[in-house]
């Protein structure tokens, strides 16, 4: 019963993660047989190689801001869903409907409507005179404005932390009430707990996102430095500006696909991998802990 | 017992999974090809297959050269495969997929490809059939080769210079385009407008390093840049060459204002769309390549324009004329079991003087051969003979093959662009570092 489902496992995951941990230890540009070079690869990226830094603190920046910015817009969105009695189908809808938009179609969007010359934005902004900032054009706010996009297509995880919210049982705040819990006690003790695996699911997979974050930085590197093409060489603008969004992804396919160097590509995935892998573990007992028992 | 027995069988297959993965990492890139015969063949006959990655008009250029091959030589059908980028053809190569010959956009492959074997020596079938290597000029034999293997032929080339728009020249007072840059400065300040809120409104020139074809390789030729050493090494900041021309880059960046200078940039149009801020007249000068005429006969086929070099950094006065120059260029790959049918169409388009013209004039590049040069049949705008001129200037330079393919150059252009902010104080220092990296690299890559 289990085979079909093991041999999938095999091939398309351990397979690959086998071959990335080989590929680390060594010099491979993809034609010739990769050279067995030891720690080399990965001595570079700890000591020498001169962004690997830049672009992990850049991914960092969206697992800490990004993800808790989107979920507890999301949650609080979802819970003024819930609590919607008139056209509550239109307003779910409505904060729906942004997820559905593609990231790329998403990204350009907004990367046009906050251009700082000719966008909207801003020209709202002076109407008011309010002098508006270089979004995306500006190292300092170019990784905030991508959190703005963020919290605008929350749809997808609002419409879970929904039908979650939905599920918790009306008698346990009517109790809370009773006990004389205040909002904020009743959102601790009762429905934080309840809501708990959704919760676990959303920032598990938010953190996992986050570590991967790819398409969005790289669409709005390339739109907002007028450049009409998405990717490696020297035409690239990947970070832009001034490499406050070059993730460490990007890094990995610069380094794997531009400077052809498919082992130290690797060396950066396995490490990836690591810190995926203990990010999640401390996740996991984190919400291990939080538990309906252990919350009071 | 019966968990025991599916983490016995999970551990066997994972065993068995990392042997395999070992194995095939092995053996992954084993894609041996046919040798060159060692005469040239007197019939060709056989399928060949082609990638290039030119797309819609200019794959159709492409289309019409190799049906005039395919004429030639009735027993060879082409197999054209268009729009396969640099990524597409190094994985078709290193898979062993069927791909014989290819042709890159980029001479920043060319190191890399030659020093592993992506695209084969052709020197031996340069000799065998006697290619006179001297139809090329210097600068472009310079960029198909690597360290002695020439692996790759120029199939045309691009140059770089000064567009401007002699209209708002004229309105201004200018007759003539700038030949230094501080006359270039000075007739950009007064070409550029402001708003009533003091930002920009139309600029003379944008000085913007990463706009459009704002680079660290475009720029170099006007100041005699270096790149190299001949160990491969960074001359980047140990040659001294790039400090006077950053400065003043920076400088003009600052004047101008950053942040002014960003809000404006960021409002122009997309360089290769219509709304091109020099096509636009946003931007009154403004460097760009020899394609540009095409893209202007499309899109703005009133705009009254002159061509010229770019402008050079005072007291390098010897330098103006000169520009940057690449190209796009072909090879043929290890795996090709097909490589007299490659060899054979590579030599038709990079060597058969009608095939160059054709192609030049269809694409509007710099041909790359002294006869295509020299072509009356040669059918391209009266702007384009600056470029020529650039393509023949002794002191054009191109950027240097290397094992890193452009990483060199990405490190130095992701440095420049964070110099000209003003946030670096200590410029000889930021550019040691700039050698240390890309030696770094050089490396994890060659060394030991």
């Amino acid at each position: 019963m289990l085979a079909p489902a093991l041999l999938g496992l095999l091939i398309f995951f351990v397979y690959p993660l086998v071959a990335s941990v080989y590929y680390s230890f060594t010099r491979y540009d993809l034609v010739s047989p990769p050279e067995w070079i030891g720690l080399r690869n990965y001595t570079y990226l700890f000591t020498q190689d001169p962004k690997v830094w830049v672009a992990t603190l850049n991914t960092l920046w969206f697992v800490v801001f990004l993800v808790p910015i989107k979920i507890i817009f999301a949650l609080g969105i979802a819970g003024l869903l819930v609590r919607a009695k008139r056209v509550a189908g239109v307003w779910r809808t409505v904060f729906y409907l942004p997820a559905l938009v593609p990231p790329v179609a998403s990204v350009v969007a907004f990367v046009f409507l906050f251009n700082p010359g000719t966008g909207p934005v801003n020209q709202v902004l002076k109407f008011f005179g309010i002098p508006g900032p270089l979004w995306f054009n500006d190292p300092a706010w170019s990784k905030p404005s991508l959190v703005i996009l963020g919290i605008w297509v929350m749809g997808d995880i609002m419409i879970i932390f929904l039908a979650s919210l939905l599920d918790v049982p009306r008698e346990q705040y009517e109790a809370a009430s009773l006990d004389g819990a205040n909002g904020v006690q009743q959102l601790r003790y009762v429905t934080l707990p309840n809501i708990r695996p959704v919760l676990l699911f959303a920032v598990i997979t938010g953190v996992i996102a986050a570590l991967q974050y790819f398409t969005e930085a790289a669409v709005a590197s390339t739109v907002a430095n007028g450049k009409a093409v998405v990717g490696e060489g020297t035409g690239s603008a990947l970070g832009y500006p001034d490499n406050s969004l070059l993730t460490y992804t990007q890094w990995l396919y610069v380094r794997g696909f531009a400077n052809y160097q498919l082992g130290y590509a690797s060396a950066l995935a396995v490490i990836l991998f690591v810190v995926a892998s203990v990010l999640l573990v401390l996740l996991l007992r984190r919400f291990k802990a939080f538990t309906p028992e252990n919350a009071a | 017992m019966r968990n025991r027995s599916l983490a016995g069988t999970v551990a066997i297959a994972t065993a068995l999974a990392t042997a395999a993965a070992l194995a095939l990492s092995g053996c992954s890139s084993d894609t041996s090809g046919t040798d060159f015969a060692t005469s040239t063949p007197k019939n060709l006959e056989g399928t060949v297959s082609f990638w290039h990655f030119f797309s819609d008009r200019e794959a159709d250029v492409i289309q019409s050269v190799v049906d005039d091959f395919e004429q030639e030589n009735p027993g060879v059908t082409v197999e054209v495969h268009s729009g396969q980028d640099d990524e597409k053809l190094r994985k078709a190569i290193a898979t062993g997929s069927k791909v014989d010959l290819g042709l890159s956009y980029s001479t920043d492959i060319v190191g890399n490809f030659c020093s592993t074997g992506a695209f084969r020596d052709l020197n031996d079938v340069i000799e065998r059939d006697g290619v006179d290597l001297g139809q090329f000029p210097d600068i472009v034999k310079s960029y198909t080769e690597f360290d002695g293997t020439r692996c790759s032929m120029p199939v045309l080339a691009d140059a770089y210079g000064l567009y401007y728009n002699k209209d708002l020249l004229s309105a201004a007072g200018f007759s003539e385009p700038p030949k230094t840059l501080s006359e270039l400065e000075t007739m950009a300040d007064a070409l550029t407008t402001y708003n009533d809120d003091g930002s920009i409104k139309t600029l003379g020139f944008n000085p913007m390093m990463g706009w459009a074809e704002n680079s660290a390789a475009h720029y170099g030729p006007l100041a005699g840049g270096e790149w190299l050493n001949d160990d491969g090494t960074s001359a980047v900041g140990s040659s001294g060459t790039w400090n006077d021309l950053m400065e003043w880059q920076e400088a003009y960046v600052q004047k101008i204002g950053y942040d002014k200078l960003n809000t404006f940039t960021s409002g122009l149009g997309q360089e290769f769309s219509a709304d091109n801020p020099f096509q636009k007249g946003a931007v009154a000068m403004n460097l760009d390549g020899e394609y540009r005429t095409a893209f202007i006969a499309d899109q703005a086929p009133d705009l009254n324009y002159g061509t010229a070099p770019m402008p050079v950094l005072d007291g390098k006065d010897d330098l103006y004329g000169a520009g940057y120059i690449t190209g796009n260029i072909a090879g043929i790959s290890k795996g090709s079991k097909e490589p007299e049918l490659a060899w054979a169409l590579l030599k038709y388009l990079t060597t058969d003087t009608d095939a160059v013209v054709k192609l030049a004039n269809g694409l509007k590049n710099v041909p790359t051969t002294a006869d295509a040069l020299a072509s009356p049949d040669l059918d391209l705008p009266d702007q384009f003979t600056t470029f020529l001129d650039i393509m023949n200037d002794p002191n054009s330079a191109t950027t240097p093959p290397s094992p890193l393919g452009a990483g060199y150059q990405q490190t130095f252009q992701d440095f420049w662009n964070t110099y000209q902010d003003g946030s670096v104080d200590d410029l000889q220092a930021g550019l040691d570092g700039v050698d240390q990296a890309i030696d770094d690299q050089l490396a994890l890559v060659t060394g030991p």
